[in-house]
């Protein structure tokens, strides 16, 4: 039998402690903080609010204009796209600073995280490129050229291709990550902003000027139905739908109408709506509790934040949240 | 591609020469006059507010670039911008039969008024589909109009009701009124007097101006003289020169904002306009070209954008007149980059669009206001409505 030094099994213990020291901080990162971020693109900053008690804790001056925020897989982190800093930020949520900034090119607006948080996609709107970019390796893989302003960004389930939105165009091009090609250009309503995967093989597209969403088949890349909003009282034209998120059963998506100043409540699987609950200027970007009882719409002309209670499908409470508010991200 | 008119000669070998357009390539036509006084050096160097701020080229390029993938997904290669200018307006009618004959069906006009008129005749009953982008002039879209002429530059009614709408929000409703001696002058005020009936302005004084030193016409001549023994809430210049509308802001007796033909103007577009994506397009303009985008460079750039959205939905690329149909009767909207669908309208071709009220460096406001309502669409409080169109050959 080897004779093992003290020294080495001090040293092996000492591995062995930090390892479960790591484990435990992993764990313990960051999640359900409770914290919900706001990003205002006019005050360079991302708010920081309270769950729990619907009010701001703090502000980040944190970089030029930033606007898509998303939570890596693991939800210890924030990224944030900061346009006019031509960067992603990765906000460390435990650590409550920045860690790192990653170039993927001109203006990123919006962007997706692959199912394994290996691999970041983001728009290049001045450049008209989509750049995909290795988390990992921390640098960029390949680009893309998409239709004019490219906006939504979005990986399918399975990681194997992104859909982005031109809004220029009017198209949502299909790309396939393995051949980085284009494989399929689908032609959807004007200026298209947003994606929300609904589960069942369906991508909805938000209309921002079509003021629609178009229902595509992830199958067939087609467009299977056309779902419009007409609240009452509204012309068409001030209806201008973005943001889109899902509830947690998946039966219920939510769209902020832009200028008409409501949420559409859609029943998912007959596509219609059920319901228009009122909230501020030219709602934009939404956000979901993980229960799903608490929707947050940030209002990008009223400069606030409408806090919307599902069960009565209602706004419940309006808070400030800098000027031109554009995304909200929840870690509850 | 560039189409230049000497001679007949010349025309006939262009003919002969031009067509190398491809089976599904998209010919655009840009149609210009050289002594078209507005793009002359030294008169562009003096930047008035309602002058274009250089030829609007790099505007059609830019259009045709945002939409190579409309294009491509409707079938089409790729589109071709083809430039065609005649030395004057008398050859006009040359160069426009020379580019239709060789295959443009899609021509937008950077041409004066007069020229578009002109051209609109020469056009009479063939297949060709015109835009007018540098004209405002409310006769072409009245008595001038024409079946197959389109216009995206707002017509002088449109920018004289968007600032009415400012001033009776901002109660700022008495009205000083200085305009020039020539006709344009007299084409404004007529644009004035019909904005003040509809928005209820009250002309307070209205009174001639020339641009003069001499004493004898001190009464015409000098501002302080022009704003005085009146009261009056904002001063309204119509200068379609720019010249006396240039030297009249802080000048006035009374401490009175101006507006009209300087101070404050209507305009299609501004370098200060952010919402709605203008900052992007304000980027990729000025990447281009190097300077910003104004209000004739957009009509120029939605207008070649209009031609490829009326392309690409007609699946059967019959003729203009299957196009024309669909940009007339708002089937096909556009995205102009003011937050809303724009169309065309169907009584007299004038693209509806919100207007922006531009200062030297800054946006008051944008028009329609709220609170002026149509049965509609409240784009249509801006300029001639249907009831009151003079177009009769829509």
């Amino acid at each position: 039998m080897k004779k093992i030094s003290t020294q080495s099994l001090l040293m092996q213990i000492h591995l062995i402690s930090a390892t479960v020291i790591l484990m435990v901080t992993s764990l313990a990162q960051a999640r359900d903080t409770g914290q919900i971020f706001v990003s205002s693109e006019k005050d360079n900053s991302v708010v920081v609010v309270d769950s729990r008690k619907a009010e701001i804790v703090t502000t980040n001056k944190l970089c030029k204009r930033p606007r898509h925020m998303q939570l890596s897989p693991d939800r210890s982190q924030l990224l944030v796209a900061c346009s006019d800093e031509h960067r992603i930020f990765v906000w460390d949520i435990a650590k409550n600073k920045v860690i790192d900034k990653h170039n993927v090119g001109e203006d990123p607006e919006m962007f997706d995280i692959s199912p394994d948080g290996r691999m970041l996609y983001a728009s290049n709107e001045e450049d008209s490129t989509m750049t995909a970019f290795d988390l990992v390796a921390r640098k960029k893989l390949f680009s893309v050229k998409v239709g004019g302003e490219p906006e939504g960004v979005k990986v399918s389930a399975d990681g194997k291709r992104v859909y982005v939105a031109s809004e220029v165009a009017s198209l949502v091009h299909v790309i396939d990550v393995s051949t980085q090609k284009i494989i399929k250009n689908i032609q959807v309503g004007k200026r298209p902003r947003r994606f929300l995967l609904v589960g069942n093989g369906q991508l909805w597209v938000s209309n921002e000027l079509g003021a629609s969403i178009s229902v595509l088949s992830e199958s067939s890349f087609s467009v299977l139905s056309t779902i419009d909003f007409k609240p009452s009282g509204m012309r068409s034209e001030d209806v201008t739908p973005v943001g889109m998120v899902l509830s947690p059963d998946g039966k219920t998506a939510y769209v902020g109408l832009g200028r008409a100043n409501h949420v559409a409540v859609v029943d998912v699987a007959s596509q219609k709506v059920k319901e228009y609950v009122l909230v501020g200027k030219r709602a934009w970007g939404l956000g979901l509790s993980r229960n799903g009882q608490t929707l947050y719409v940030v209002n990008g002309m009223s400069d606030d934040m409408s806090i919307v209670d599902t069960v009565k499908m209602k706004a419940v409470k309006t808070l400030k949240v800098g000027r031109v508010p554009h995304s909200v991200v929840l870690d509850d | 591609m560039r189409l230049h008119t000497n001679c007949i000669a010349a025309l006939l070998m262009l003919v002969i020469s031009s067509p190398t357009l491809h089976a599904k390539e998209l010919a655009v036509g840009l149609l210009t006059q050289a002594d078209d006084e507005r793009y002359s050096a030294s008169r562009l160097e003096k930047s008035y507010p309602d002058e274009p701020s250089g030829r609007a080229e790099q505007a059609v390029r830019l259009a045709l670039e945002d939409t190579a993938f409309t294009l491509q997904s409707a079938g089409y290669s790729a589109a071709k911008l083809v430039l065609a200018e005649a030395p004057d307006s008398t050859q006009l009618a040359a160069v426009l039969d020379a580019l239709v004959k060789s295959g443009v069906k899609h021509i937008v006009l950077e041409l004066p008024a007069a020229s578009v008129a002109l051209v609109a005749v020469a056009a009479q009953g063939r297949d060709v589909l015109l835009l007018n982008a540098a004209a405002p002039q409310d006769t072409l879209r009245a008595a001038s109009c024409a079946p197959n002429l389109l216009h995206t530059l707002p017509s002088q009614a449109m920018q004289s009701d968007a600032t009415a709408q400012l001033l009776a929000v901002r109660k700022w409703d008495k009205l000083l009124v200085l305009y020039g001696p020539t006709a344009q002058d007299q084409l404004l005020l007529a644009a004035y007097q019909r904005s003040a009936r509809r928005f209820g302005l009250k002309t307070v004084a209205l009174r001639p101006f020339k641009l003069s030193n001499d004493p004898r016409e001190r009464a015409l001549g000098n501002v302080r003289l022009l704003t005085a023994s009146a009261d009056y809430d904002a001063v309204m210049v119509l200068d379609a020169d720019g010249e006396f509308a240039r030297d009249l802001p802080y000048r006035s007796v009374l401490p009175r904002p101006v507006l009209g033909s300087n101070g404050l103007t209507a305009q299609a577009w501004s370098a200060w306009y952010e919402r709605n994506g203008a900052p992007q397009i304000n980027r990729r303009f000025f990447k281009r070209s190097g300077r910003a985008m104004g209000s004739y460079d957009w009509a120029a750039w939605i207008a070649a954008r209009a031609i490829v959205e009326a392309v690409a939905q007609d699946a059967k690329a019959s003729n203009t007149a299957a196009q024309l149909k669909a940009l007339k009767q708002g089937s096909l909207a556009l995205d102009g980059y003011k937050g809303q669908r724009l169309s065309f309208r169907a009584w007299d071709g004038q693209l509806r669009q919100p207007l922006l009220l531009v200062h030297s460096n800054g946006l008051a406001d944008t028009a329609p206001f709220e609170g002026f309502l149509h049965p509609r669409t409240v784009l249509d409080t801006l300029g001639f409505d249907v009831a009151e169109t003079g177009c009769k050959a829509p």
